[in-house]
Parts: C-alpha cells; structure tokens; sequence
C-alpha cells in the first residue's frame, strides 16, 4: 500500500451549520448512498444493464459542493458516475432510476442510461462518459453567464457552474485547456477533482507526475485546494469558498477532494488491485458515519431523526424502483424522436 | 445589386445575423483582432467586442466543447474552424456533444451551434490542410452538413444555418473565398436542406457540391457544344440530403454522376449510391458513375495535386461514356 497523502485538517465547528443544513447534507449523503446500494441490488437481478458505476464513499464530494449552489440556477455537469450528482442536483429518484431501467419516464426519457443522465431543469449539463470531455461543456455554460452579464447587460446573470470529474482525467489535455481558459476570461466555474486514487486499475501514483492535483492550478494563477473529501463540512467550505469568488467574477477555483469508492470502478470490475488493508483504511472514514458522529456529538440531531431521515429516504428509493419497474418503455415508433430539435 | 466576394458575403451573414440576435457569436482561432484567417470575420471584434468576437486558445477539441455547453445554456455560437482539418482535433465533442448529445438527453437540450470554416483542396497545401471533412462526419447522427459553393447561396445557407437549432457543419472551399457575385439587395436565406438544380438538362443528372460545382459547370460548356444537355445539381446539404430534388432529377434523366472532391472510399458519392440504389433503382438506365478524389493523402506537388481530384476532362469524359451506353 502506497503511503497516504496527510489529509488536510477542518475544523469543523468552524463551518457553523444550524440543525436544517445539517440534516439536508445528512439526508442528502443517505439518498445517494441508498441510491447506490439499491442499484447494485437491481443490477445484479437483471433489471438494469451495460455498465453501472457506483458512488458509495464519495457521498461528501456530491452533497457537499451540489448543496452549497443555488438548486435549479447553477450548473453541474458530471461524468459516467453521475447518480447521485443528479440526486444531489434535484433530479427525483423516480426519473434517475427509471432512466437506469431505460424507461420513457427517466430523466432522459431511456435514451441515456446509466452514464447519461441529463436534466435541462435542474441544470444538470450531464453525464458525460468520456474522460474529460464534460468540463469543456460546463466551461460553455460558465462562459453563458459571463456572457449574459457583459454582452448582453443581465444583471441576474451570476449562475456558476461546477464540473466533476476523477483524477484520471487531470492528465488529459481538455483539463488543463479548461483550466487556461476559465482563469484566463475569469469564467464562474469551479473544477472538482474527485481524487479515489484509482482509474479503474491505474493508481494514480502511476499515471501523475505530480499526484497533488490541487497544485496544478497555481501555474493558471488560479486557487487551488485540497480537501479531505470524506468530510462533508470540509467539502462544503471550500465549495462556499469558491462560488462565493465565482459569483463575484474572481473567476475559477480547483477544488480537489480527496476521496475513496468504496466499490470497483463499475459493477462489472472485478476489483483485484485494490489491497484489503487500503480498502479497510478509507471504509473506516466512511463520510455518512464521521457526519452522522459530528451531528450528534454537536447536539444537531438525536438517533431518532436520523433514523427518522433514514427511514424516508428508504421509502423515496422503494418509491423509485416500483415507479420505474411500473413505467413504460419508450415508444417504438419514437426511435427516431430527439435526433434533431424540430422533433 | 452588389458585386460581393464570396468571403464578405459570409462576413455580411454573420454581421446581419450577430446584428439580429445578441445571442450569436463568435469564436475560434485568431477570430477577433486578427479578423480570420481568410477575413471572413474582419473588423466584427471592433463592432461587437470581445465577448461576442471571442479570440480562443490552440485547444480545438476544449473551445468546441465549450461552444457546445454555450448552446446547451442558450446561446447560438458560430465556431470558425480557421482550417476545417483541424477539428479532427475536435472529433469527439462534435461528433458526441454536437451530434449525439439531444438524442442521449432524451430532447433535453438543443444544441444549436455552426461550425464553419474553410475545408477542400486547396493549392499545394500538403495533406493536412487538404482535408475533406464532410465524409468523416456524414455517419455522425444529429450533424447537418451543409457546403456553400457561390456567394449568394454562401450568405443565404450561413443566414439559416445560424437560426437552424441543430448544430450544422458548414463547409466553405479554400480556393472559393474570392468568387464574385452580384448580391440582392437586403435580406435572404437559402434554406440549408435543400439542393439547387443549377443548370436544367434532360440527358444526365450530374450531382456535386462545393468547388466541384465549378468544374461540372466548365466541362458542361464543352458539352453543350458537343450537343449534351446534362443536369447539374448541387447538394448543398450533404446531411440530410434533398432526395426530393435528386428522385425528380432521376426521373427525368434515368442516369447519375457523382462528382466530388473527398476520396472515393465512404465517401459522400457512397452514400448517395446506395441510397439512389435504394429508392430509385427501378428509374435508372445505366449503373450510378461517380467521379472522386483518389484515395490517396493529398500531395504536395501540384502535378500530382491535380491528378488527386477531379479534372472537368474527366467529367466530359464519364458523361460521354454514358451517354454513349445503348438502352
């Protein structure tokens, strides 16, 4: 097992959050990792295909920079592990999950799958499933708003957009295109780095020259941060942090959080590099349970409500699998539909 | 009427078109202060300035993406290919995002964006400024392709393709931009799925586009002298394209040429074989000729460019063979 990176340390009594944010994030990280769970459940019973990718032990990066936008204005654009980046945007589990059943219903009416999961109204620019080639997309949108605002007067124009993507993609050229571009125009865009050490079987320490990702924004002059991507609160301030700056038209930040799946890199990977004693290690800083320990110590939340929040999210995710199950599938005679826009 | 070179009637069409709706713009390579590598976007970065004249970066395959996501959010982005090979280097966000991205968002999001610039066989520009795009991208679903081949009809198709919501790949030729014409007066568009019978005939349907218009039109003065009354059509819209307009020109002639400038293997003259094949099989009298560029990587040496593609000779020569075949 490689040598950990120390992970940066937050206070996080500094983060301040009231009883409300506290258990939003908290019920926000449970959708997801019940989401996730309930897919790899369905998968294997044969009721969704092709390849799946889970997000279990990523749940703090999601909710913690997802919540921290403004729901429905700002922009989010995701990769092939976009679940719970659409969850976390709005998307209802009823319309993510009929999409992974490839019904009419789902959020991209079953033309998308698992990896392509799109939403105009909740602002979700997709799931793109090439490495890379979303953050040029949600680049688009950022430059959008910088547009409205100077070329077209619109005072309101202030939207920020946020792309996801893995460490294995920091070493394609579409990122560091990105990261000129947005600092050059000083674009409202933020770049997440979802650093779980892995591209599929490539540890990062292979395929990085320099494995601290978050540096390579200085040489843009942009801010760069690094952040324990299994807390939650952290996640959160540097998200504040950094949409607070592109709201301002400070221009972009590269946020990079460090982070673990806890599952292969799609339910079809057999998982054999990882070492047991890594796994063990990150399993251990599972986010929902160091949250679910800071919300009760800080007297935000009793058991009660969190099982209570438990309990519901439970029912959404039941909820989503018989109205998915219960959906039609897309009309034959429409498989033409949606090729060009007149249609 | 004014006498207007083919690449002001492109600068007019964007003028008018970014004039009409603040959400047309521009961007690509050397765009702004350098006014385009053939002027096409001359002095627009004055009039409009930066943000609506956007000078990009080296990074073909990011700012397309980036127009991509702008269209997706709103606007109507024109991308200047400032040589249309180079987006090969934008392969995959035009053919994933521009072309596919509707149809995987389940109609979510419209993508209506141009992407234009100069594509052809120029003169002795080596293979890779020698490109011939149009047959690269045809398979992709979701593109129109469109190829201007005059200046009136280059400023009316850029007109409607920058009001077109789909994203359109607008091929103009290296070796066009200083083709004069008289232009109206005022404001016109030429609708970009449509073909254009240029010359009417009753022997032989000769289909093409772009610069190879040119050549059709000078081979068929030799052969109206020689007692030939070929139709020429030009495609214009090489995705979809107008079978309307080709099914009524078959009908009448019972004979088809191809003629085009990209290379012969799946290229545009393929397609629109096996789909004459398909439709109009039952109208034809002799087997579909088509005339191509080799298949070969465009030579630099200008004896050898010129045997590359297709010479009007050739084309006197292909219409005179079949004319020659007995029924």
């Amino acid at each position: 097992m490689v040598q950990e990176r120390t992970l940066p340390v937050f206070q996080a009594t500094s983060a301040k959050i009231s009883k409300a944010e506290g258990l939003m994030l908290y019920e926000d990280m449970i959708l997801g990792r019940f989401f996730e769970d309930k897919c790899a459940e369905m998968y294997y019973r044969g009721k969704m295909f092709g390849f799946v990718h889970l997000y279990n032990g990523q749940e703090a990066v999601s909710t913690g920079v997802i919540r921290a936008l403004r729901q429905g204005e700002d922009f989010v654009c995701s990769t092939y592990r976009d679940h719970v980046h659409a969850l976390s945007a709005g998307v209802p589990a009823r319309e993510v999950l009929a999409e992974l059943f490839g019904k009419e219903t789902g959020c991209s009416k079953g033309r998308g799958g698992s990896m392509h999961m799109f939403s105009a109204e909740h602002k979700l620019l997709g799931g793109f499933a090439f490495i890379g080639e979303g953050i040029p997309v949600a680049l688009g949108a950022a430059y959008q708003s910088k547009y409205r605002r100077h070329a077209m007067r619109d005072k309101s124009a202030d939207q920020v957009s946020v792309s996801f993507f893995g460490d294995g993609t920091t070493n394609n050229g579409q990122f560091f295109e990105c990261l000129n571009m947005a600092a050059l125009w000083k674009l409202p865009m933020i770049f997440v780095v979802e650093n779980n050490k892995w591209a599929i079987g490539m540890a990062h320490e292979r395929a990085s020259s320099q494995t601290e990702i978050y540096r390579k924004a200085a040489v843009f002059g942009m801010p760069g941060v690094e952040v324990d991507g299994m807390d939650v609160l952290a996640v959160r301030a540097a998200a504040q942090t950094a949409i607070a700056r592109a709201r301002a038209g400070e221009g972009p930040t590269l946020i990079e959080c460090l982070t673990y799946r806890f599952r292969g890199h799609s339910l079809a990977d057999p998982d054999e590099l990882r070492s047991k004693a890594e796994k063990e290690a990150w399993q251990a800083r599972d986010p929902i349970k160091k949250f679910e320990a800071y919300l009760l110590e800080q007297n935000l939340a009793n058991q009660e409500e969190l099982k209570d929040i438990e309990r519901r999210i439970q029912a959404v995710v039941d909820d989503a699998v018989k109205f998915a199950e219960e959906s039609p599938e897309p009309n034959p005679d429409e498989l033409y539909r949606y090729i060009f826009a007149e249609d | 009427m004014a006498e207007t070179l083919l690449f002001n009637a492109l600068r007019e069409a964007i003028d008018e078109e970014m004039a009409r709706d603040d959400t047309v713009f521009v961007l690509g390579e050397d765009v702004g202060h350098y006014g385009g590598s053939y002027k096409v976007t001359k002095d627009l970065y004055d009039k409009y300035g930066e943000f609506r004249v956007l000078d990009t970066p080296i990074a073909e395959n990011s700012f397309t993406g980036m127009a991509v996501g702008a269209a997706m959010t709103g606007l109507r982005p024109i991308i200047e290919g400032m040589n249309m090979g180079f987006l090969l280097l934008a392969f995959n966000q035009i053919a994933n995002n521009a072309g596919m991205l509707r149809y995987t968002s389940g109609g979510n999001y419209k993508i209506p964006m141009v992407i234009r610039g100069p594509g052809g066989v120029g003169r002795q520009l080596g293979a890779e400024h020698s490109q011939r795009l149009e047959a690269y991208f045809q398979a992709v679903p979701g593109l129109r392709i469109v190829a201007c081949s005059t200046p009136y009809n280059a400023k009316g198709l850029l007109k409607a393709a920058i009001r077109d919501d789909n994203p359109v790949l607008f091929f103009e030729h290296v070796l066009l931009y200083n083709l004069k014409q008289d232009l109206p007066e005022g404001e016109y568009l030429v609708p970009i799925d449509r073909a254009e019978v240029v010359r009417p005939g009753k022997d032989v349907t000769i289909l093409t586009y772009s610069r190879m218009r040119h050549h059709v039109l000078q081979a068929v003065k030799t052969l109206e002298k020689k007692g030939f009354d070929p139709e020429v059509i030009d495609l214009i819209s090489l995705k979809p394209l107008d079978f309307e307009t080709i099914g009524a020109s078959i009908r009448k002639t019972h004979r088809v040429i191809v003629v085009e400038e990209c290379m012969k293997t799946g290229g545009i003259g393929a397609e629109i074989i096996a789909s004459i094949n398909d439709r109009f099989f039952d109208e034809l009298d002799a087997p579909v000729l088509r005339l191509s560029s080799q298949d070969i990587p465009t030579p630099y040496n200008g004896k050898l460019e010129s045997l590359t593609i297709v010479q009007p000779k050739k084309i006197e020569e292909a219409v005179e063979k079949m004319m020659a075949l007995q029924i």
